[in-house]
């Protein structure tokens, strides 16, 4: 099913940050929100994920179960990255599919040193894989690629762009060249933050 | 600590009144004596169980508590004053009252779990408070379910809480129980022990079975401590 917004409206205090926005979200398909900083895109995706109510407008298809890679790691500090990604598996993945995706993003040699001991790179990937392998067919990912360097980043894309795949994908970003190299469908936004009153 | 003791012996022997301030070689030729005796034993295995299982109780209860007043407002309402008059009531007027209402054998466990309790819980409450508010939004939006967000979120975070409400807990637990027993008398504990102490003016037994609880007490606080390390260290190695 897809996910569809109509007349999406969301203020802060005075600041009116989103105002009648609609889209719809191809099911199976990776749909990346584009804009500038502070259009609203963290926004829009936070109303998705049904974390932030809109003020006007409706959310529609978003199904039950969903993953998301948010602009934090959000990561049970303490734990190993295979715990931290066991945390959101059911029971039909097995260690071994955990193990054998953070091998595969380049954490082989860290699968059970605490998350807290990782460098930024390193916990943004264990993130990423912690929403792919969750249940759930709908990934909203924000800003998931920040902080890894260019080289890095095209291997994670590419493996986002694998294992995602199938998965309906919203992928939030500022960068023209990660959502060029994701590909899918683009949804431009554009800064509007006016008071309401105006 | 060698200059502390080096100033209580030039003291005492200042003073060199027994009575008033006894040497601590006499305290420690006097604990010596009594380390060999099976009475001393039998005291510190009376007091212990006592103290332990009121401390092992009100932490227990104390987590319970806390658990559900985090989650449901008007529990933490309905608890909060019996939390304040328990923290601010004299630890005699407990004691007395509780010398009427149980007797004296018991009372130690009662005292030591009503010093325990309110610190416990209101730790235990102030750490779910302060629980990361974005953790526990990655944890809804996938769906993770209540155990695991008790075991990846919840008790990590509680770490500190515990052992700070611990390294106060076991320390008051230890005092108030022997203040109970000195004042209720129960037959074979360290209360009686001191007790004995006062009528016989023997200054020697007194600080000989102080040096024993204090040493009780922060030998108890340290195991536990290092019982509890362990035991995070090997939830987290999972």
């Amino acid at each position: 099913m897809d996910i569809s917004v109509q007349n999406l409206s969301k203020s802060f205090g005075p600041k009116r940050v989103i105002e009648n926005f609609s889209a719809v979200f191809r099911e199976g398909e990776t749909t990346c929100v584009m804009g500038p900083s502070g259009c609203g895109k963290t926004t829009l995706l936070f109303m998705l994920m049904g974390l932030i109510a809109p003020d006007m407008g409706t959310v529609e298809g978003v199904p039950e179960r969903k993953s998301a890679v948010f602009q934090e790691d959000r990561l049970c500090e303490s734990f190993s990255a295979v715990a931290n990604v066991r945390l959101v598996c059911d029971k039909n993945t097995d260690e071994h599919t955990i193990r054998e995706h953070l091998t595969a993003i380049g954490l082989g040699d860290s699968l059970f040193v605490p998350v807290s001991d990782l460098s930024g790179g390193m916990r943004r990937r264990v993130a990423l894989v912690r929403a792919v392998l969750a249940p759930g067919e709908t990934l909203f990912l924000d800003e998931p690629f920040k902080g890894l360097d260019d080289k890095l980043k095209g291997f994670v894309i590419s493996y986002v762009k694998t294992r995602a795949k199938g998965k309906t994908v919203v992928l939030v970003t500022h960068d023209e060249d990660e959502a060029r190299v994701m590909g899918g469908n683009m949804i431009r936004m554009e800064r509007r933050i006016t008071p309401t009153d105006s | 600590m060698f200059a502390a003791l080096l100033l209580w012996q030039i003291l005492s022997m200042l003073l060199a009144q027994k009575l008033l301030l006894v040497s601590p070689i006499a305290v420690a030729v006097r604990l010596a004596e009594l380390v060999v005796t099976a009475p001393f034993w039998n005291s510190v295995a009376f007091s212990l169980l006592r103290i332990t299982a009121g401390f092992f109780l009100a932490l227990v209860a104390g987590i319970v508590l806390a658990v559900i007043a985090g989650h449901v407002k008007v529990v933490e309402i309905l608890l909060w004053p019996y939390m304040a008059a328990v923290k601010a009531t004299p630890v005699a007027s407990f004691i007395i009252l509780s010398l009427i209402w149980l007797g004296s054998r018991g009372l130690s466990v009662l005292i030591a779990f009503m010093m325990v309790l309110p610190i416990v819980y209101t730790n235990i409450l102030h750490g779910i408070r302060s629980t990361s508010p974005k953790l526990l939004e990655m944890a809804g939006l996938f769906g993770v379910s209540r155990v695991r967000r008790m075991y990846y979120i919840y008790i990590p975070h509680l770490k500190t809480y515990l052992l700070s409400a611990c390294g106060v807990a076991i320390g008051l637990a230890w005092k108030a129980g022997i203040a109970a027993e000195v004042i209720g008398i129960p037959s074979g504990s360290i209360g009686e022990r001191l007790y004995e102490a006062k009528i016989y003016l023997s200054s020697a037994d007194l600080f000989a079975w102080t040096v024993a609880v204090v040493l009780l007490s922060v030998l108890f606080e340290k195991l536990f401590v290092h019982l509890i390390k362990i035991a995070y260290t090997r939830m987290e190695k999972v």
